[in-house]
């Protein structure tokens, strides 16, 4: 169908020496959203974070195997995170918006990656941003307001308009809409359909609905290994794993 | 029947539980009550004691400020009329105070008057040069021991041979005060002058500038480096066993005596460097040692403080560690930083034994115009004039300390304001 955009190998992920991951190999498609699924403390979050190297903040965490975004290999010490991390975006389980202004928040990325020459393209860049995160019609004419003093919908749309903003091509969400209400979430949920379209997405979700819902591909992790991945529609339905089974249909986690 | 001896248990216990509670408040409420009333007795004996420093007495003297005596010409320039020969008018003017004044009573008349009135006489004279061969009635700086009587610190009652004016003085001052030739004013000399000898023109100018520069000095030399300290080990140095020996220590090195760091400074600053002796450089260098561990700690408790999701947001947006920590996590930790800084400037004006260490307590008669020059401090300008056996200074370093009080609140206030001001709420 479509290209791998990130093929995992072996992943080992250890915390000091308790080990969180045991060999996982994947293989994420472009343009596609997979959804990682699993109990709370079974490494999805770990895994979602190996791939932009988000787990370097954690002195104690040790990785090992090989992760390749685009045929490149990224875990190793040459690795240049930071143009990494300009190729992938990530938005977290609790929106962080920057304490400064709405274009503040937005216009940082493009400002220290220096994608724009001028206050002309910086403001487009802004707003197209916003606009793709669904955000602009509702802070167009506040955006000098600061983002802290957004609903919490909006302040993870202004955190998706973030990091939109310095062009990635994949966009990793960890709980998105876990402090979110219902109807912030599915606003969440359709903006994810949408950026299916231009971005490769990795949603780590506690919400089987929601995986079901936004995802093409799941994954479903236990006790830090890998027990099935494949079509949504598939694990949701006739899964090869009796774990798989028990999971989705809430006889544990 | 079991059940109900049960209830009773638990009611009496209830009971005796709520009186602890309000036992409690009690105490509370009498431990604040008894720091409060401490507080104002101590307020109450400072403002007592100095509020009349702010006050100083003058005398009116009638000035002849006659040609042949000046030795000056109606046409005379500037630097010649500079070397005027102000003292002797003075002299004239003194002679005549009263009228027929006998040789010894002369002596006795001079010593009303302070040093200080050739000095205002000769200034009379060069805002008004016009008044040359007129009489002028200025008004001039009486003597410390006639301030210190008519404000009614120095008694009249004791004896003769221990008063600072004999009886002949004392009859000539009532005269004054019967004839309205004496009043009290604002004591302007107290806040432009620098220490005297002579305590009706001594002032806290020369140590509130000389504790301004010592706090600047202190300011520069800290800042920097308690920001730059806090920031590396906060945020970039690996957690090992060195960088936990550094932090041990830094907490160590702030329960350090304070007389140490002015030891310090003598041997190392003054001794190996030959840094000059007395000045606010010195000063500020050692009290800056003094305080850079209390903004290290400030300033880390800030950096801890701030949320790690903004740094995570950073970074997942590509920017470097520098940019993160630069740009989002060191801005939200300065008011913090701040506060913790005027604390330690707090501490740090306060501090009197490692100034005296490195010779801040000199007598320093001019105001200080540099960091390199010799100046006094505040606190160790309180101690030399509590040490002074004249009455005069007594109100003064009362008054003194209203000053650095004063400027200890407004510091405070500032850190105060600084916190509310830029408090932010994640």
């Amino acid at each position: 169908m479509s290209n791998s955009k990130i093929l995992a190998n072996g992943v080992d992920v250890y915390y000091g020496s308790k080990q969180a991951l045991f060999g996982i190999s994947m293989d994420i498609k472009e343009k596609e959203v997979t959804a990682l699924i699993g109990p709370s403390g079974c490494g999805k979050s770990t895994f979602l974070r190996c791939i932009n190297r988000m787990n370097d903040l954690i002195e104690i965490c040790k990785v090992s195997g090989s992760i390749k975004v685009d045929n490149e290999e990224i875990i190793s010490s040459s690795t240049d995170v930071v143009s990494l991390r300009s190729k992938i975006g990530m938005v977290f389980q609790k929106p962080n918006p920057f304490p400064k202004s709405i274009f503040d928040n937005v216009a940082y990325g493009p400002t220290i990656h220096g994608l724009v020459e001028s206050k002309n393209d910086l403001e487009e860049i802004v707003h197209s941003s916003l606009k793709k995160a669904g955000l602009f019609n509702e802070v167009k004419d506040r955006l000098n307001e600061p983002g802290t003093s957004l609903s919490g919908g909006q302040q993870q749309r202004l955190c998706i308009a973030r990091a939109i903003a310095v062009n990635p091509e994949i966009i990793l969400m960890d709980e998105p809409c876990s402090a979110l209400d219902p109807i912030a979430t599915a606003i969440i949920e359709e903006l994810i359909d949408e950026l299916r379209l231009n971005y490769t997405i990795v949603i780590v979700t506690h919400s089987m609905q929601q995986a079901a819902r936004v995802s093409q591909k799941t994954s479903f992790f236990h006790l830090g290994e890998l027990i099935e991945t494949g079509d949504t529609k598939k694990i949701f339905t006739n899964p090869d794993n009796s774990k798989t089974q028990d999971y989705i249909t809430g006889r544990f986690g | 029947m079991n059940n109900s001896v049960a209830k009773e248990k638990i009611v009496s216990l209830r009971k005796k539980r709520s009186l602890e509670d309000m036992r409690f408040k009690y105490y509370g409420f009498t431990a604040m009550c008894l720091s409060l009333v401490v507080l104002v007795f101590l307020l109450y004996t400072i403002f007592s004691k100095g509020y009349t420093a702010f006050q100083k007495t003058i005398v009116l003297l009638e000035v002849d400020y006659n040609q042949e005596v000046l030795k000056l010409t109606p046409d005379s320039s500037d630097e010649e009329m500079e070397k005027g020969k102000f003292f002797r008018v003075k002299k004239q003017a003194i002679e005549n105070f009263f009228p027929d004044l006998s040789k010894s009573d002369i002596k006795l008349v001079k010593k009303l008057f302070s040093i200080n009135v050739d000095n205002e006489i000769k200034d009379y004279f060069l805002d008004n040069p016009e008044v040359i061969n007129t009489k002028q009635q200025i008004w001039v700086t009486a003597h410390s021991d006639v301030d210190q009587l008519l404000k009614g610190n120095s008694r009249r009652d004791v004896p003769e041979d221990r008063r600072k004016l004999n009886d002949i003085q004392l009859s000539y001052v009532d005269q004054l005060v019967e004839e309205n030739r004496v009043k009290q004013v604002f004591n302007n000399f107290f806040f432009t002058k620098a220490d005297s000898r002579h305590p009706e023109i001594a002032g806290v100018a020369g140590s509130f500038m000389g504790s301004l520069f010592t706090l600047f000095t202190v300011f520069i030399l800290s800042f920097p480096i308690a920001i730059g300290a806090s920031v590396y080990l906060e945020e970039f140095a690996p957690k090992n066993r060195i960088t936990e020996l550094i932090e041990v220590n830094i907490s160590n090195l702030a329960a350090v005596p304070s007389i140490v760091f002015g030891l310090l400074g003598l041997g190392v600053l003054l001794n190996v460097f030959g840094l000059p002796r007395s000045t606010p450089l010195v000063g500020g260098s050692v009290l800056a040692l003094m305080t850079l561990p209390t903004i290290i700690i400030a300033c880390r408790a800030s950096l801890k403080a701030v949320p790690p999701s903004i740094k995570e947001g950073a970074l997942a947006v590509g920017a470097t560690k520098t940019q993160a920590v630069f740009h989002h996590v060191v801005p939200l930790a300065l008011p913090g930083t701040l506060t913790g800084t005027i604390i330690g400037l707090a501490q740090a004006l306060g501090e009197t034994a490692p100034l005296i260490m490195i010779g801040m307590i000199a007598f320093i008669p001019n105001i200080p115009t540099g960091l390199t020059e010799p100046s006094a401090a505040l606190p160790v300008q309180i101690y030399l004039w509590v040490e002074s056996a004249e009455r005069g200074f007594q109100e003064k370093s009362a008054a003194a300390i209203m000053v650095i009080l004063i400027f200890l609140f407004m510091m405070n206030a500032i850190a105060v304001f600084l916190r509310n001001r830029f408090e932010r709420k994640w």
